[in-house]
C-alpha cells in the first residue's frame, strides 16, 4: 500500500530567483497490486515515483508505504521498496553478474559461500546460469535489465517501482522484461511510456504538468494520455 | 546540452536534511569510482591530437585536474587516489598500458604521487575560491594551473633528483619538455571543467565527504 | 576491450604464483629500494639479472617483458643520454639497467597476482584503519564500482570519439570531451541513485539517522 498525503515537490529555479514545481499537492491511496503511472516527459512522473522509495523527497506532505513514513523509517522504506531505472548500466554496479547480485544480498547473508549460492539460484530463476560468471558488459540490453532486476529483487522488497525500465530495449526484450514486472507478486508502480503495458495493470495514473490529471480504470487512462497528446 | 536535462534535474531535487547523507554518500562513492574509471580511460586511451598541426597530448594529467577541478578537494583527491590503487592492484591504467608497483617506484613516480595532491588543491581553489565563477574558463584555467605548478611539478621533479641522484638544476632540465604539452592540457581541462559545470551546476555542493 | 580488465595476470602455479600477496609486494619495495639506493653500476646489472630469472620462474610471456620495457624505454633513453653527456658512460648504463631491472620486477609481480587477490590483500591490510575512520568494506566497494565501470567508460570514450569524427571535429577534443565527461558524470549520479535505492549505502547513514529496523 502506497499513500500519498498532500506530497509536493518543488525545487529553487536553475536561474536562481523563484522556485519551479515539479510536483504540485498530490493525495493518492495506491492498493492495487500493478499501477502504471503514464504522461510525455518532465512531467513530474518520475518525480511521483522516486518518491516513494526516497530517491526524492517531499518538500511539503508526505509519502509512505505499508504506514512506514520516509522521514522517520528511511533504510526501512528503501529495504521494503526496489527500485528499478531506465538505463540498465547505471544500476550494474560489480564486474561480474553474480557478484552484482551478491552486493544486495551482502546485508541479509553474512556468509559469502551462502550468498554465492543464493545469487546463482537467483539467476537462474531470471535465466542468467549461463552468464553468471560473465562481466556484466557483455550482457545484451535486455539481459542488463533483467539482471538489474534480479540485483533488486534479490531482497524480496514489498514494491517494486519501475522507472521506464523497457525504454532501451527491443520489442522481444520489452515484453519479456514487461511480463516479468507485471507476474510479480510484489506490488508494482511502474512507470512507461509503453501504452500497452500500461493497459495491462489494475489502475492508470497520468501525470501532466507536474499533477496527476487522471486517476482511474487502464483503458480510461490511456485514452486520456492519447487525448492530451493530440490535444 | 538537452540530454543532460534529466539527470541534473533529479540531482537537483533532495533538498530534505535527513535524506542528504545517506543519499550524497551513494553519489560520492559512485563519483569518486566513476572519475577513476575516468582517468583509467583516458590514459588508457593514449595520446590524442589536439589542432590543426594535430599536435599529440596524452589525457592522463588532463583528467587529474579535470577531476579536482569538477568534484572538489576531498571527492577529487579520492577519485585520484582510486585510480592510483587501480594501478597498484595490476589494472593496465597508466600510462603506455603499464601497471603495477613498479611504476611507484620509477623514476616519474614523483608525477604519480603527486597527481591526488594536485587535485586536492586544485578542487579547493575552484570550490572554496572560485565559487560561482568556476563556470567561467579562465577562472578554472588559474586554478587548474595552480595546482600543477605548485604540486605536479615541484614533486616531479624531485622524485626525478632521487632516482637519478642528480642535482635539482639537472632534474628540472628533465621536466622541461613537459612545459608546452600542461599548457595546452590545462587550457583543454579549463574549457570542459567549466562547460561541466554549466551542465551540473550542483556538483560541487556534495563535496560534504569526510 | 575486456583486455581492460585483464591486466597483466597470467594465471599457473609457479613458485612465485603461490607466494602470498603479501610477501611479494614487501619484496618488491626492498628489491625496489635496494635499487634506488645502491649506486654502483656492477650492482645494476646483478639487480637486472635477479629480475631476469624471477621471470624466467615464474614463466613470464617475453611479450610482456618487452611491453613493459617498452614502456619506460623512452624516457629511460632520454634521461641516459643527457647522463652520458654529463656524468660519463658509467651513470647513464647505471640509471638504464635500473630502470630495466625495476620494471621488470614489477612486470613479475603482476604477472603472478591477479587483480582479484591484489584487492582482497588490500582491504584485509586496511582492517587496522578502521579506527581512524577508514571503512575496508567501502574502499572495496569502490574499487570494485571503478573496476565494473572501467570498460564502460573506455566504451562511452570511443562512441564519443566516433560521433564527433561522424560530424567531423575529431581534431578538436573539447567537442568529444565534454559530452564523454557529462556522460560520465550522468552515469555516476544515476548508479548513485541506483546504490541509494538499493541500501548499498544504508549501514552508515542509520547511525546517523537513528532510523535503523533490524
Amino acid at each position: 500500500m502506497i499513500e500519498f498525503d498532500n506530497a509536493a515537490v518543488v525545487v529553487p529555479d536553475a536561474s536562481g530567483d523563484g522556485d519551479r514545481v515539479v510536483l504540485s499537492p498530490t493525495t493518492l491511496t495506491l492498493p492495487e497490486p500493478r499501477i502504471a503511472v503514464i504522461g510525455a516527459n518532465g512531467s513530474g512522473k518520475s518525480t511521483l515515483a522516486r518518491m516513494v522509495n526516497g530517491l526524492v523527497v517531499p518538500t511539503t506532505g508526505t509519502v509512505r508505504v505499508d504506514g512506514l513514513d520516509l522521514r522517520h523509517d528511511a533504510s526501512a522504506v528503501r529495504r521494503a521498496v526496489g527500485f528499478c531505472f531506465t538505463d540498465p548500466a547505471a544500476q550494474l554496479v560489480m564486474p561480474t553478474c553474480v557478484e552484482d547480485v551478491e552486493l544486495s544480498l551482502r546485508r541479509s547473508i553474512r556468509s559469502g559461500a551462502a550468498r554465492r549460492t543464493k545469487a546463482l539460484e537467483i539467476l537462474a530463476e531470471f535465466g542468467l546460469e549461463a552468464h553468471a560468471h560473465d562481466s556484466v558488459h557483455s550482457l545484451s540490453g535486455g539481459q542488463k535489465q533483467m539482471l538489474a532486476l534480479a540485483g533488486v529483487l534479490a531482497v524480496e522488497p514489498q514494491v517494486l517501482v519501475a522507472d521506464e525500465p523497457t525504454t532501451l530495449l527491443d520489442l522481444a526484450n520489452t515484453r519479456k522484461v514487461g511480463d516479468l514486472l507485471l507476474g510479480l507478486r510484489q506490488q508494482l508502480l511502474l512507470v512507461t511510456h509503453d501504452l500497452e503495458l500500461a493497459a495491462r495493470c489494475d489502475r492508470v495514473l497520468v501525470v501532466d504538468d507536474a499533477a496527476v490529471v487522471f486517476d482511474g480504470r487502464p483503458e480510461d487512462g490511456v485514452a486520456h494520455y492519447r487525448d492530451l497528446v493530440a490535444s | 546540452m538537452t540530454t543532460t536535462g534529466s539527470p541534473a534535474e533529479t540531482g537537483t531535487s533532495t533538498q530534505a536534511a535527513p535524506m542528504r547523507n545517506a543519499r550524497s554518500s551513494g553519489t560520492d562513492i559512485a563519483l569518486i569510482a566513476a572519475f577513476a574509471a575516468l582517468i583509467s580511460a583516458c590514459a588508457y586511451v593514449g595520446a590524442i591530437p589536439v589542432g590543426g598541426a594535430g599536435v599529440p597530448i596524452t589525457l592522463q594529467t588532463f583528467a587529474v585536474m579535470l577531476t579536482g577541478c569538477l568534484l572538489g578537494p576531498v571527492r577529487g583527491f579520492l577519485a585520484v587516489a582510486l585510480y592510483l590503487g587501480l594501478g597498484a592492484i595490476g589494472l593496465p591504467v597508466f600510462a603506455e598500458h603499464s601497471s603495477g608497483l613498479g611504476v611507484f617506484t620509477g623514476p616519474s613516480a614523483g608525477y604519480l604521487y603527486s597527481f591526488p595532491l594536485a587535485a586536492l588543491l586544485a578542487g579547493f581553489l575552484v570550490k572554496y575560491v572560485a565559487g560561482r565563477q568556476r563556470t567561467r574558463a579562465i577562472v578554472v584555467f588559474a586554478c587548474s594551473m595552480a595546482g600543477s605548478v605548485l604540486v605536479i611539478h615541484p614533486l616531479g621533479i624531485a622524485g626525478m633528483k632521487l632516482y637519478f641522484d642528480v642535482s635539482w638544476h639537472e632534474a628540472f632540465t628533465y621536466d622541461t619538455p613537459f612545459w608546452l604539452g600542461d599548457l595546452v592540457k590545462t587550457t583543454l581541462t579549463a574549457l570542459i571543467a567549466a562547460e561541466v559545470h554549466r551542465a551540473f551546476p550542483r556538483l560541487l555542493e556534495r563535496d560534504r565527504a569526510a | 576491450m575486456s583486455q581492460v580488465l585483464v591486466g597483466l595476470h597470467r594465471p599457473g602455479t609457479t613458485l612465485l604464483h603461490r607466494l602470498p600477496v603479501g610477501a611479494k609486494v614487501v619484496g618488491l619495495g626492498v628489491f625496489s629500494l635496494a635499487v634506488v639506493l645502491v649506486r654502483d653500476v656492477r650492482a645494476s646489472f646483478v639487480y637486472l639479472a635477479v629480475a631476469l630469472l624471477l621471470a624466467a620462474v615464474a614463466r613470464v610471456q617475453l611479450r610482456s617483458l618487452w611491453r613493459a620495457a617498452r614502456a619506460i624505454l623512452l624516457l629511460a633513453v632520454f634521461v641516459a643520454a643527457l647522463q652520458w653527456w654529463w656524468y660519463g658512460a658509467a651513470k647513464a648504463i647505471e640509471t638504464l639497467v635500473d630502470l630495466l631491472a625495476l620494471a621488470l620486477a614489477a612486470v613479475v609481480l603482476s604477472t603472478t597476482t591477479s587483480v582479484n587477490s591484489m584487492l582482497d590483500a588490500l582491504v584485509r591490510w586496511l582492517q587496522p584503519f578502521r579506527r581512524v575512520g577508514v571503512d575496508p568494506e567501502r574502499v572495496a566497494l569502490a574499487f570494485s564500482l571503478a573496476i565494473g565501470a572501467l570498460p564502460g567508460t573506455v566504451a562511452l570514450a570511443v562512441e564519443t570519439r566516433d560521433a564527433a569524427r561522424a560530424r567531423g571535429l575529431s581534431r578538436q577534443p573539447r567537442a568529444y570531451l565534454t559530452p564523454f565527461v557529462v556522460r560520465v558524470v550522468a552515469r555516476a549520479l544515476e548508479t548513485g541513485d541506483a546504490l541509494h535505492a538499493r541500501g548499498i549505502t544504508d549501514r552508515d547513514e542509520a547511525a546517523g539517522n537513528g532510523a535503523r529496523q533490524e
